[in-house]
């Protein structure tokens, strides 16, 4: 099981929010319109928004990082051209959103949002700031692991994908139902990035690297 | 090995949502339906925080994030407002349904379904008694608007699909 299951009560807002029944398993349908998806083209993305510590008036408290790697379909082949968002909390640990409540100080230079179309062998890169871990109330003294939130489109509608890519060695994922909410815990582990030197750039920033694999589409061969 | 999913969350809505993002067409354009509806939980509260994306089949000719000038667009976002209710504006393609998708804090992966804005013969809606069926139909809701609202959880829980 790759996936979390809908109801996973360590994560209390899944309560009153899972469906109650199984989906219902579509029949094959060639014609099906989720076989296909959203195309987004050159003209829609700035390439300065895959630069999230740009765009302020000066640069954003924190460590410079850059995030890249590849998506790819379920049979290892790179999805050019396809739109990449993520967004994330600053280095404190605190989102550019309203109902964030947490007591840590906004970064007037850093929004924390950015998206970039893959490149012709599928790759996406991104240079932002290591977004810091935040307490949440899902449970007394929980705390999120340092994240950062993908969207990823891939070339079928059944291949959308919104999930989190994490940091290396972060000791609060033992305690974090999302994470944990993953069965497999190998499955788990591919949510993680890899800290690359070749990535990381001499006196600059450092390096991570992370693939995103979508699912296979129904009609795809095998 | 495929990459696992997790929930959107609580603070997608100073990332995702982009202007316009729910106009398909803009106002006006020929042939223009609205669809509006309310996202539930299992208890009937609204759900404030969640995020739909509608996709007509059809790529249009305006790119799915250029909302500038004329056109269509086949890819619509709409984010949920505090009453749980969300809008699209589009021209129906010529296929019977519209694929949904709805991500939610606390989704730990998305929920899919279809919008029919008829109850036309089709394999999905024959597959499912009436009541089950019901949950897929959009409801007409005056001149070129229709109502279709998702539950989440509960008796009359929306039928959800998996491919």
């Amino acid at each position: 099981m790759t996936h979390p299951p809908y109801l996973y009560p360590g994560y209390a807002s899944t309560v009153l929010r899972a469906p109650s029944r199984e989906p219902l398993p579509m029949k094959e349908d060639p014609e099906a319109a989720e076989l296909t998806g959203p195309v987004f083209g050159r003209g829609e993305v700035d390439p300065l928004d895959a630069d999230l510590t740009a765009g302020h008036a000066g640069e954003p408290l924190g460590e410079r990082i850059i995030v890249t790697g590849r998506v790819l379909d379920a049979s290892g082949r790179p999805i050019p051209g396809t739109l990449v968002e993520i967004w994330q909390a600053n280095s404190a640990g605190r989102y550019a959103h309203q109902r964030d409540q947490h007591p840590a100080p906004l970064d007037p230079n850093f929004t924390g949002a950015g998206r970039c179309l893959t490149d012709d062998e599928g790759r996406y890169r991104f240079v932002t700031i290591k977004p810091g871990a935040y307490p949440w109330r899902n449970h007394p003294n929980a705390w999120r692991p340092a994240h950062i939130h993908f969207s990823v489109f891939g070339t079928a509608f059944t291949q959308r994908l919104v999930t989190q890519m994490y940091f290396p060695g972060d000791p609060l994922f033992a305690f974090d139902p999302i994470f944990q909410s993953i069965p497999d815990p190998a499955a788990r582990e591919r949510l993680v990035s890899t800290f690359d030197l070749d990535v990381t750039e001499p006196e600059w920033a450092l390096g991570y690297r992370w693939d995103v694999v979508l699912g296979r589409t129904p009609m795809e061969d095998a | 090995m495929t990459t696992p999913s997790q929930t959107v969350g609580p603070f997608f809505g100073f990332a995702l949502p982009y202007a316009a993002d729910w106009e398909l067409v803009p106002e006006g354009h020929p042939g223009a339906v609205t669809i509006t509806g309310r996202v539930l939980d299992g208890a009937g509260e609204p759900v404030p925080d969640a995020l739909l994306e509608l996709w007509t089949g059809e790529p249009g000719d305006r790119g799915a994030l250029g909302r500038t000038g004329a056109g269509i667009s086949g890819f619509g976002r709409c984010g949920t407002a505090p009453d749980g209710t969300y809008r699209f504006r589009l021209v129906p393609p010529a296929r019977p349904y519209l694929p949904l998708l709805v991500f939610a804090r606390g989704l730990l992966k998305p929920v899919r379904t279809r919008v029919y804005l008829a109850d036309v013969p089709d394999p999905l809606l024959g597959s499912l008694d009436p009541a089950r069926r019901a949950t897929l139909l959009a409801r007409p809701d005056g001149q070129n608007a229709y109502l279709f609202d998702v539950r989440l959880q509960g008796e009359q829980e929306t039928v959800f699909l998996e491919f």
